[in-house]
C-alpha cells in the first residue's frame, strides 16, 4: 500500500524510440483518438483494480514564478520552449508494491503511436514520501 | 450468546477502553455491522453476499431507525440483513435461469460473537487477497468501517476503495472456508492496519487494537496475544513520538512521562501470559523488546543486555533484514559502537535505514564528519517526510557544530 506518481513527460528522460520522435500532430486523427482513448482505458483499469488515484494532464505552457520582496509583484520568467524536460501529464496510483507500479507504468507506456505501435515512452515512477511506520525498533 | 451489553462492551475501542453506552447512531451500527454479518455467514451464507446485504440492512436503518429504533436493533439487523440477502440470492438464481431456489436461508441458531469474528477475520485475510486488499476488507466487514471512512484514511478516492472492496468480494466469493483460516495471513493484516500509523479522521492504530483484541477473545494463541501486546506498548508511546510542531522524536528524546503507563501495563500483563504459554514467536519476541523500553526511565537505564537477546532469539526466528539492523543497534548499546558498526558491515546495505544506524553510531563513536555525511545520505533515502526532515536537521545539527 503506497502511492506513486507515474510522470509522462514530452521531452526528457532517456532516448526515445523512434515512434516516440514524431510529433502527435504528425499522427492520423484516428492514432491520436486510439492513443487517447487507450490513457482513458488504462485509467479505468486501475480504477476497476482499485489502484486509481488520479490523473491530470499538464498544458505545456507554463511560468517559472519567485518572490521578489516584500510589496513586490512576483517576478515571471518563461516559457522556455527549449527547456531540457517537460512534464505533459500525471497518474498517481495506490499500490500494493513497487512492482507492481513498475508494471502499471509499463502498461501506460505500451499507449499506441503512428501506426498502432507501442510508442514504449519512458515512464517516470517516484514513490509518495509516507507516514513514518509506528513500529521501528 | 452472552447478552446485550457483553457485545456492546466486546466491541469496544482502545481509545475508550470500556463499555459505555453507546448513543451515536453510526457508532452504533459500526458494532452491530459486523456482528449481524458474522451471524449471517456462520449460518451459510456467502460471504461476498452477505456483506452486500448487511451494508442494504445498514443503510435502510440508518434511514429508519432515527424516528423509529426497534427495541432489539441486532435482531431488526438479522432480520432485515437475511431478507435482503435471500432476495438477492433468489435474483441472482433467477437471472442465471437456475430452477432450484435458494436452499441456505439462515437458520435460527445461537449465536459467538467470538467465532463470529474470527470467522469474518479469516475470510477477509483471505490469501488469496493481496495485502491491500485484505486490509480494506477486514477494516469493513470485521471493523464496521464505512468505504468513506476506509478511503480517508488511506488517502484514495472512495470509488477506488468501493472497487477494492468489491473486487476482494469477487475474489473470494464462494469461499466457504471448510478449514480454519490462516491466523498468520489475518496477524499481518492487523499489523499492517496497526502500523500505517494515523493519517485521517479515522484512527488505524486504534482500530488495529480493537480488532486485535477481540480477536485475542477467541484465540489463545500466544502470537496474538504477542501482537497486541505489541501494538499496546507501542502504542502506549503515542503523546511522546512528535513534538508539539510535529516533528519526529525518536525513542531516546521521548519525553516519557508522556507516556501511558496503564496501556503499558495492560501490554506488559498480555506479553506475560502469553510467554507462559512457552510457544515463542516474532510478535512476542517484538514485544518483549518493546516492554523493555517502556520498563525503563531513559536510553541509558534501558536493559540493553536483555534487549541484544530478544534480538537474537528475533533473528533466530526471522531472517528480516531489518531484524539484523536492529540487532545492530542494541549490540551498540551494549558494547559500544565500534561493535556495532563491525557488526553492521554483515548487515545489508540495502535495508531502510541502513544509513541513519551508521551515522548515529559513527556519531557516538566520535566520528562526526562520516557521522555528518551519512545522515545526509539517510536522508535522501527516508521514505517519509518527518524522518527525512529528522534525519536532515540531524545532518545539520554535527555540521553546526562545526565539524
Amino acid at each position: 500500500m503506497a502511492k506513486y506518481l507515474l510522470l509522462k513527460h514530452y521531452r526528457g528522460g532517456p532516448e526515445r524510440s523512434p515512434q516516440g520522435c514524431i510529433p502527435m500532430d504528425q499522427w492520423t486523427p484516428q492514432e491520436i483518438s486510439d492513443h487517447i482513448g487507450f490513457m482513458h482505458h488504462v485509467a479505468d483499469t486501475l480504477r476497476e483494480r482499485g489502484e486509481f488515484v488520479e490523473g491530470e494532464g499538464l498544458s505545456p505552457d507554463g511560468a517559472f514564478v519567485r518572490y521578489d520582496g516584500e510589496g513586490k509583484p512576483p517576478v515571471t520568467d518563461g516559457p522556455f520552449a527549449e527547456t531540457k524536460d517537460l512534464i505533459a501529464g500525471w497518474m498517481v496510483i495506490d499500490v500494493d508494491s513497487v512492482d507492481r507500479a513498475h508494471e502499471a507504468a509499463a502498461f501506460l507506456s505500451s499507449a499506441p503511436g503512428p501506426g498502432g505501435v507501442p510508442l514504449n515512452e519512458w515512464i517516470e515512477v517516484r514513490a509518495f514520501m509516507a507516514e513514518p511506520p509506528v513500529i521501528t525498533e | 450468546m452472552t447478552g446485550q451489553e457483553d457485545t456492546a462492551a466486546s466491541a469496544d475501542s482502545a481509545a475508550s477502553g470500556d463499555g459505555a453506552p453507546v448513543h451515536d447512531l453510526a457508532e452504533l451500527l459500526k458494532q452491530l455491522g459486523p456482528q449481524v454479518l458474522g451471524i449471517l455467514v456462520r449460518r451459510g451464507a456467502d460471504f461476498a453476499a452477505a456483506e452486500d446485504a448487511v451494508q442494504e440492512a445498514l443503510v435502510e436503518a440508518f434511514r429508519r431507525w432515527p424516528n423509529d429504533q426497534p427495541d432489539e436493533p441486532k435482531a431488526w439487523l438479522v432480520t432485515v440483513a437475511s431478507r435482503k440477502y435471500v432476495d438477492a440470492v433468489r435474483s441472482e438464481v433467477a437471472r442465471r435461469r437456475r430452477e432450484e431456489r435458494f436452499h441456505e436461508e439462515p437458520d435460527q441458531g445461537a449465536t459467538e460473537q467470538a467465532d463470529d469474528t474470527l470467522l469474518l477475520l479469516f475470510l477477509s485475510c483471505h490469501p488469496a487477497l493481496p495485502p491491500a486488499s485484505a486490509v480494506a476488507l477486514t477494516l469493513r466487514a470485521v471493523g464496521g468501517l464505512t468505504t468513506r471512512q476506509i478511503a480517508q484514511a488511506y488517502l484514495v478516492p472512495e470509488a477506488t476503495m468501493a472497487q477494492r472492496i468489491s473486487r476482494a468480494k469477487r475474489t473470494i466469493s464462494g469461499e466457504r472456508l471448510t478449514q480454519p483460516g490462516d491466523l498468520g495471513v489475518v496477524l499481518r493484516v492487523l499489523y499492517l492496519v496497526f502500523n500505517e500509523g494515523y493519517t485521517g479522521e479515522v484512527d488505524l492504530a486504534a482500530e488495529a487494537i480493537r480488532l486485535t483484541r477481540q480477536l485475542a477473545r477467541t484465540s489463545d494463541e500466544p502470537e496474538v496475544a504477542g501482537l497486541l501486546a505489541l501494538m499496546l506498548l507501542h502504542h502506549a508511546r503515542r503523546a511522546s513520538r512528535r513534538n508539539p510542531d510535529g516533528q519526529l522524536v525518536t525513542l531516546a528524546d521521548q519525553d516519557r512521562s508522556l507516556w501511558d503507563t496503564a496501556t503499558i501495563a495492560d501490554g506488559v500483563r498480555i506479553l506475560q501470559t502469553a510467554l507462559a504459554k512457552d510457544r515463542l514467536g516474532e510478535f512476542q519476541v517484538q514485544a518483549a523488546i518493546a516492554a523493555l523500553h517502556a520498563d525503563a526511565r531513559s536510553t541509558a537505564e534501558t536493559d540493553w543486555t536483555q534487549v541484544l537477546e530478544w534480538y537474537d532469539e528475533l533473528a533466530r526466528l526471522t531472517d528480516s533484514p531489518v531484524v539484523a539492523l536492529n540487532r545492530v543497534v542494541a549490540l551498540g548499546e551494549v558494547d559500544g559502537p565500534l561493535a556495532g558498526l563491525k557488526a553492521l558491515a554483515s548487515v545489508d546495505p540495502g535495508v531502510p535505514r541502513h544509513a541513519a544506524v551508521a551515522a548515529y553510531l559513527h556519531e557516538k563513536a566520535g566520528d562526526l564528519a562520516q557521522a555528518r555525511d551519512l545522515y545526509a545520505v539517510a536522508a535522501r533515502a527516508a521514505t517519509s517526510t518527518a524522518e527525512r526532515d529528522h534525519l536532515t536537521r540531524q545532518a545539520a545539527r554535527l555540521h553546526t557544530d562545526g565539524t
